[in-house]
């Protein structure tokens, strides 16, 4: 993580002063984003440069659902299982993904290209199904959809 | 349209949400005539407005805004919740993508009003696009010269930093929400003290729902007075409905409130998906009530109508249900969701989300006892007022609302091992 201090130190001119725990979800999203997961040698980081707990940083790593500890495919497809895409076909969804790379929710495939998982609402009910790709929503989901989607993505 | 409408009321293209076509619409143009009052009318106007939270309870805007005294050279924050994450809601994200001005310029105003000179937008982690948007119209209002520096001639000075969750649905409460702003997990804090009181590391602090807040320009431009004139007596202005499920024309509507419920989803919104019969709705937010067609028939799209019916109209996240829809698989669902969400500091929670999530599991799967239904009754009543934040209540709330009106296709699958409906959660064609 050292090599992102430089941006840290511009993150933090935007915060008031005394704010440094503040800092801790936004410098461990911008490591994951970086690395694709946070390493032992980042926690150390962290805890260092903002001179907060260990426990801080450990305990806000394992409850956000968004960060994670170990790397996972290149490809993150997260479909939506709330109540809104239940009634418009999430079922389906998870279905086909699960048979079209031969993985269930929570498993990558053994390329490393892509993991799987379902997750709680993602505020897009009104074109439900939908499913995150990365960072962005693909929403109106079809099998057919997610096909040509897939295909793009190898 | 339903009624008259205060925040969707331009045309969206690919440039609407841009700070030139902001200024074309009158933009920050609110914001020179607020610098000019003194802070303390602004707050008189917003109480006078009659202004009510957004967020789910519809806390009056002014009555939370009235608690904070701005002493001058003492530190206060404000916090904009765009921690959208009450399923069936994707209302602020409408106004994050389409009107991030209006949030910003609002919020000036507000912090204005209040002595802020630090305010922060907390929107969910998942939020891309829409984060996207309100960054880009902050570093927009940075450049102008509305935020960092002192604004037209005016002493005032505003800094805003959009915190961007990482994934959980406790951090739209609002103690969690100030908790994840310090840099650690959301668990909620017991009131007293109030967050007006003791908010953001120990400061003064007013967090207010994005919808909330892009009401304030509004209400300052046209005078109270004039929000008043829209709206019923007693829920003045407008509410924005989000509604999903199995409706034919779903997305954001902006509601006039008063406004025939019945006539809003048979004619607005298009009817049924599929011109299938409805069975029930969720009027706002899964944690609201479910209503049958027949209970919403008389009802208005307002607070005076719809509480009285025992539910509310919440964060107005509107679900609805197509006849044949298997209401134990769909509680299911719910119960998986609070499990999941489930922070985990208050027993009655943490225990009482995974007890019923169990005990749904195993009805499903063939395995209930007629018991089952007694005791999700006594977990949801061990869970009412028990717990910090209103996480338990709203689960208990849901489950019950469900059970009260559909207990016999509960009794049934319990009796029969299979769903008295066929067992989908779909519409079909």
């Amino acid at each position: 993580m050292k090599h992102l201090i430089p941006e840290f130190e511009k993150m933090k001119e935007r915060y008031p002063a005394g704010f440094e725990s503040s800092l801790v979800l936004p410098c461990l999203r911008r490591i994951q984003e970086d690395r694709g997961y946070v390493a032992e040698e980042d926690i150390l980081g962290v805890v260092e440069y903002l001179g907060v707990a260990r426990i801080q940083v450990e305990e806000v790593l394992s409850y956000y659902t968004m960060l994670r500890r170990k790397p996972i495919g290149r490809y993150h497809l997260q479909a939506c299982r709330n109540i809104a895409c239940s009634m418009r076909g999430y079922e389906g969804i998870i279905g086909h993904l699960s048979a079209k790379l031969g993985i269930a929710p929570g498993q990558t495939t053994p390329d490393g290209r892509f993991t799987l998982s379902a997750v709680e609402c993602l505020g897009s009910c009104g074109t439900a199904p939908v499913v995150m790709v990365n960072e962005a929503y693909h929403e109106d989901m079809s099998a057919e959809k997610l096909d040509r989607l897939i295909e793009e993505l190898k | 349209m339903a009624g008259r409408q205060l925040i969707m009321n331009f045309e969206v293209t690919p440039t609407s949400h841009t700070l030139e076509a902001y200024r074309a619409r009158d933009g920050y143009a609110t914001l020179e005539k607020a610098l000019k009052m003194a802070p303390a009318d602004i707050t008189k106007e917003v109480t006078a407005s009659g202004l009510l939270g957004h967020g789910g309870a519809a806390f009056p805007v002014g009555r939370k805004w009235g608690v904070m005294k701005p002493n001058p050279g003492e530190i206060h924050y404000l916090c904009a919740n765009a921690d959208e994450g009450e399923p069936g809601t994707f209302k602020d994200r409408w106004i994050l993508e389409h009107a991030p001005h209006l949030l910003v310029e609002s919020m000036l105003i507000t912090s204005y009003a209040l002595g802020v000179r630090n305010a922060f937008v907390y929107i969910r982690g998942e939020f891309d696009l829409p984060y996207r948007r309100i960054q880009g119209a902050i570093d927009e209002a940075y450049a102008a010269g509305y935020l960092g520096q002192k604004v037209f001639g005016s002493d005032f000075v505003l800094d805003i930093v959009v915190y961007r969750g990482a994934g959980s649905y406790v951090c739209g409460e609002a103690s969690g929400l100030i908790t994840s702003i310090e840099g650690r997990k959301p668990y909620p804090r017991n009131r007293p003290p109030r967050l007006t009181v003791r908010g953001l590391f120990q400061k003064p602090t007013v967090i207010n729902n994005v919808e909330s807040l892009a009401n304030i320009t509004g209400i300052v431009r046209m005078g109270a007075e004039e929000f008043r004139k829209v709206g019923t007596a007693k829920s003045p202005g407008t509410q924005l409905i989000s509604i999903s499920g199995h409706i034919a024309k779903p997305g954001v509507y902006e509601v006039e409130y008063g406004y025939p419920w019945a006539k809003f989803l048979d004619e607005d919104c298009g009817g049924m998906l599929h011109g299938a019969k409805m069975k029930c709705v969720v009027p706002g937010g899964i944690s609201t009530k479910v209503l049958t067609r027949a209970e919403i028939e008389p009802l208005t799209l307002s607070h005076e109508s719809v509480n009285p019916a025992g539910s509310g109209l919440g964060s107005g996240g509107m679900i609805v249900i197509a006849e044949g829809v298997c209401m134990v698989r769909l509680l299911q669902v719910l119960l998986r969701f609070y499990h999941h969400e489930s922070c985990g500091q208050c027993t009655p929670c943490r225990e009482g989300m995974g007890w019923m999530h169990r005990i749904i599991d195993r009805i499903v799967a063939g395995q209930g006892v007629p018991e089952d239904i007694e005791r999700l009754y006594a977990i949801s009543e061990a869970n009412d007022g028990t717990t910090i934040c209103g996480m338990g209540d709203a689960a208990g709330f849901a489950t019950v609302g469900i059970l009260n009106k559909f207990r016999d296709e509960f009794e049934y699958f319990i009796a029969n091992k299979r769903s008295k409906c066929d067992g989908r959660l779909e519409c079909l064609a």
